[in-house]
């Protein structure tokens, strides 16, 4: 998995019939530094996320393998929120702060 | 399947359901001489590792299946903890 | 499927238990040609390939997992042959 933070979401009405109802967020990787990357990725949302929500996604065939995904035509999927994290000990993100 | 080392663990409360209990841990691939290779990634814990130590994991769907609940968006997982890699490198814990 | 040089063993006495008893492999992936690429790869021997051989090597889930017989193991790479040559036009 990687993390990343939800930047924005997805507005398109005319769209696969199998991804009615699902909600796509733009989510911008971040290292495990906590660094923005140059890479984004649009994905389901399976957790309530929302704006400015540090999350952490699948992608692949993995990304199916939620009620709300599966058999459906998509391949990145927010399955949690990111409360913190540490690297050897050292607190690196921290969503309360 | 690739050999990794534990670099750091995260905390998510709100997570897709049949992923409830799972630890997630942050690991860096290494390649044969236990240099970096590639990006770190988040991987769920299916055996009890922590920061520091030498793993082996898998990715793509196959993660997934190593998880009690196996039906999860889970597309890395730690498989076991490896004590020795006895190559053109000798790595330990 | 790819081709690769056991270059090494791994040795994890805990871990998942599909993979108990299973001897795995360090691995670095070759091209046609014998030059190394690629990843360093670790896999489940299945054929008795020892450290210097040149083997034939799974990738991909659903195979290995009819390789291992074994329906839901969570396993990808899976040392399947010993290379005896590679023959190119």
């Amino acid at each position: 998995m990687q993390i990343g933070k939800v930047i924005g979401s997805v507005v398109a009405t005319q769209k696969d019939e199998k991804l009615e109802n699902t909600k796509l967020l733009v989510v911008q990787v971040h290292s495990h530094q906590n660094e923005p990357t140059s890479d984004y990725v649009v994905a389901v949302d399976s957790v309530q996320a929302g704006s400015g929500d540090m999350v952490l996604f699948a992608t692949g065939s993995s990304a199916r393998q939620t009620t709300l995904t599966e058999d459906r035509p998509c391949d990145a999927v927010i399955m949690a929120i990111v409360d913190s994290w540490d690297l050897s000990g050292e607190n690196i993100y921290e969503k309360w702060r | 399947m690739y050999l990794a080392r534990v670099i750091g663990r995260v905390v998510a409360t709100q997570r897709y359901a049949g992923l409830k209990g799972v630890a997630l841990q942050w690991i860096q691939p290494l390649d044969d001489a236990g240099t970096e290779q590639g990006a770190a990634l988040v991987a769920c814990a299916t055996v009890s590792t922590g920061p520091g130590d030498l793993v082996h994991f898998v990715d793509g769907r196959e993660g997934a299946l190593a998880c009690p609940n196996t039906f999860v968006p889970v597309d890395a997982a730690i498989l076991g903890f490896v004590e020795e890699v006895d190559g053109p490198t000798r790595l330990s814990n | 499927m790819f081709l690769a040089e056991v270059i090494g063993t791994v040795v994890s006495p805990i871990q998942h238990p599909v993979l108990e008893n299973q001897r795995l492999l360090l691995l670095r992936q070759l091209d046609p040609h014998g030059i190394p690429r690629g990843a360093t790869r670790i896999g489940i021997d299945r054929v008795a390939a020892g450290v210097g051989d040149r083997v034939l090597v799974l990738d991909e889930g659903n195979s290995a997992r009819q390789a291992l017989d074994t329906p839901d193991a969570p396993v990808k790479t899976v040392v399947i042959g010993v290379v005896d040559y590679v023959e190119l036009s």
